[in-house]
């Protein structure tokens, strides 16, 4: 559009000016009411719960307070300094780029290859699809309790596995050693089904004819999983990478039924490090400024990803 | 359930009240007060005591509607602040008292409840112990109506401790508590249950050990500015780690709440808890144990938590909470009257009797009918020194320290100078 006009204005500039200028106020009398009736609720909706929301919290962050009142007691910078020398906030950053790994090493693979089984026309294809995103939909808080229980050392599955082997059962939520490889397995166990859906969705939507024409020049299995589908489904895997690098900034609600970030801090994230040291030692202050190194950390993850790897999608 | 179904049975007499008054032309019910009851009671049968005596009140004060809201106990501590801020501000709410009511107090969202006290010559401020109303007053005004205070101590199974040759009633030494504890090892009994995944329930450890170290004026003189990294809390530190050194807690104790070691112990799976005044009686061990039967009285034993030998902490000197409600600044006017009737001797004594606390009303003592919590009673009766919850004295924020730090000791997972740093370091940003 701009590009026609603006090559096309110059040659007749003198008959066509008037028709143009009469074309854009026909098009900006077009856009007002819209941008009148529609612009102002979102915006506002925007402003009062998202935009003043953070502006507050980088404003509390440099203040003691604790929640009650006004903030009052200025304290500069002292708790991003706090923040950044307090070792649960390391084990917690650590945490979270560990689920990073774990979910591009494990569970994308995994999901990926449980993808290609489920979409072949076999026997129980729907069902098994409708097993493995099972966990998914199971809310968060619940999936927390029910693998508390599991891995209970007392009375839970693996007691229960352990003591039909003779052996004396572990305490793995309870050794801050293993703690975080138990939280690890239920993070795999609840979300691969949901790239696993992902993925389904991606193979899919590829063209079998091109598998066809890779089976007649004769590629192997693999050839042309890695060849041909893998390249295909570019996209989604560069999606559901995002998705997990999301899920790993965000997770909460499971982790405080299963561990509550114990023992000695060896399960915390990022949110339940907010909340455990902010919010539950009403310090809002401290907390707020967690927050905002939180936010900081997401948008850059968020963009730099988006620029870098999903540029073309 | 039976929250529930009380709520209802209440909207029904509600609407039927309302219905009567509409026929009979009079808009009393427009003119009725709301008191909304913010608590964090879980067990059904403490509820049932509070509705019958709420249900008691409104009958005799038919302008007057009770109105009960539950909140779960963490939810409650991370709610309320904003809360208390809100138009949604309930009337009363639980409290510990210590520095969390001083930080509720200092924010003008909770009212001060002295004039009620003092009315008819101080009739309800005389008939609470005063200990109790101490503990609620901050710059000379009383900010909550007290109704129990607890006392912490060492319970033990009976049984166990005749198994492996120990002598409970023995024990008043911390140096004749490690041994017991070697001795319950030696037999193959697990010695101590314990909540490690709450940290709170190793606090108690902490607190008390502190508490014998330093005595009453070098831990007063810690909390009114000397600080925690002298030399009796560094003793103190070391004795917790030197006791999680024997591992003497059951198995995978880090990762226990509270209701797991109430239920390791109530299951004589482990022999020895630090508990409440309340973990001899039946009502306990039903609820705490796997089984919903639990250890019988006659087979709990109870002792003092014992003194450190040549330090000045005496073994009267208690630890324990104290627990009150607080009337919030919008609340209706009637609160105090209705706190005034819940806490008369009385109700006191009902909720005693049935509920297994330790009234604060002088004269409900007679409520205290279960042979363990009138020992209990007896006990703070002639208490040297009457220490709150440190979580709750200090602060949420220290006392959340505190608690970590008693975790990571008794794990042994930190050295005792770098933990009495952290919470110095916490400490001092409250002064």
């Amino acid at each position: 559009m701009s590009q026609t006009s603006s090559i096309s204005a110059p040659r007749a500039l003198s008959a066509r000016t008037p028709a143009i200028a009469r074309r854009k106020s026909n098009r900006v009398r077009g856009t007002w009411p819209v941008l009148v009736l529609f612009l102002p609720p979102a915006l506002l909706l925007f402003t009062v719960f998202v935009i003043l929301p953070m502006g507050e919290a980088a404003w509390y962050s440099f203040y003691n307070w604790n929640g009650y009142g006004l903030p009052t007691q200025w304290i500069g910078t002292k708790n991003y300094e706090l923040i950044f020398n307090n070792g649960a906030f390391r084990q917690a950053l650590i945490n979270n780029g560990l689920i990073i790994l774990v979910s591009i090493v494990i569970q994308i693979p995994l999901a990926l290859w449980i993808a290609t089984m489920v979409t072949h026309r076999i026997k129980g294809a729907v069902m098994f699809r409708l097993l493995f995103f099972l966990p998914y939909v199971l809310a968060d808080v619940a999936a927390g309790m029910i693998w508390r229980f599991v891995y209970d050392g007392q009375f839970g599955l693996v007691a229960g596995i352990f003591n039909a082997m003779g052996m004396s059962a572990p305490f793995w939520l309870a050794d801050r050693q293993v703690a975080f490889y138990a939280v690890l397995g239920v993070i795999v166990w609840k979300y691969f089904g949901f790239h696993m859906m992902l993925f389904v969705a991606g193979l899919q939507s590829i063209d079998k004819s091109v598998l066809e024409a890779a089976d007649i020049d004769g590629a192997t299995g693999w050839q042309k999983f890695y060849r041909v589908t893998l390249p295909m489904l570019g996209s989604t895997v560069r999606l559901s990478v995002f998705f997990a690098v999301i899920g790993s900034l965000q997770l909460f609600d499971m982790i405080m039924p299963l561990t509550g970030g114990g023992p000695s801090n060896a399960t915390q994230t990022l949110v339940t490090f907010l909340y455990s040291f902010g919010v539950m030692r009403m310090q809002v202050g401290f907390g707020s400024a967690v927050g905002v190194v939180l936010f900081v950390i997401c948008v850059v993850l968020a963009f730099s990803y988006k620029r870098i790897f999903m540029k073309n999608d | 359930m039976n929250v529930s179904f009380g709520r209802l049975a209440r909207h029904r007499l509600a609407i039927a009240l309302s219905a009567a008054a509409l026929m009979a032309g009079v808009s009393s019910a427009s003119a009725q007060s709301v008191i909304k009851w913010l608590h964090l009671e879980t067990n059904a049968e403490r509820l049932g005591t509070w509705q019958e005596i709420a249900a008691a009140y409104e009958a005799e004060h038919p302008d007057v509607k009770i109105e009960f809201q539950f909140l779960e106990n963490e939810a409650f501590k991370a709610k309320l602040p904003t809360l208390l801020q809100s138009n949604e501000a309930p009337s009363m709410f639980y409290t510990w008292a210590g520095g969390v009511l001083k930080a509720q107090m200092q924010t003008g969202a909770i009212r001060d409840i002295t004039a009620a006290m003092d009315a008819d010559g101080g009739a309800w401020r005389n008939s609470i112990n005063p200990a109790a109303v101490a503990a609620m007053t901050f710059e000379d005004k009383v900010w909550a109506a007290p109704i129990q205070s607890g006392v912490v101590s060492f319970f033990y199974n009976k049984e166990l401790f005749e198994q492996a040759g120990v002598d409970g009633t023995a024990i008043a030494t911390w140096d004749d508590f490690l041994g017991a504890v070697q001795k319950l090892k030696d037999a193959g009994i697990t010695p101590i249950a314990g909540g490690g995944g709450d940290k709170w329930p190793l606090h108690f450890y902490w607190s008390y050990l502190a508490m014998r170290e330093l005595g009453h004026d070098g831990f007063e003189a810690a909390k009114n500015g000397e600080g925690f990294t002298g030399e009796g809390f560094v003793a103190a530190s070391q004795k917790l780690i030197d006791l999680g050194a024997m591992q003497p807690f059951q198995e995978g104790y880090l990762g226990a709440t509270w209701p797991d070691a109430m239920a390791t112990f109530a299951d004589g799976r482990a022999a020895i808890v630090l508990g409440f005044e309340n973990t001899a009686t039946p009502t306990i061990q039903r609820g705490a144990a796997t089984d919903g039967e639990g250890l019988v009285q006659d087979n709990i034993g109870r002792f003092p938590f014992p003194v450190v030998e040549g330090a000045p902490g005496l073994i009267t000197d208690d630890f324990g909470g104290i627990n009150g409600w607080v009337v919030t600044t919008n609340a209706p006017p009637e609160t105090e009257d209705f706190l005034k009737f819940f806490t008369n001797a009385e109700n006191s004594a009902k909720i005693a009797e049935r509920n297994a606390i330790l009234p604060t009303t002088i004269g409900a003592e007679v409520g205290v009918k279960d042979p363990s919590m009138a020992e209990a009673a007896a006990q703070k009766a002639q208490a040297t020194w009457h220490q709150n919850y440190l979580d709750q004295d200090l602060g949420p924020n220290v006392g959340r320290v505190v608690n970590d730090m008693s975790a990571e000791l008794a794990a042994g997972q930190i050295s005792p100078e770098d933990a009495l740093q952290q919470i110095q370091d916490a400490f001092s940003l409250e002064m």
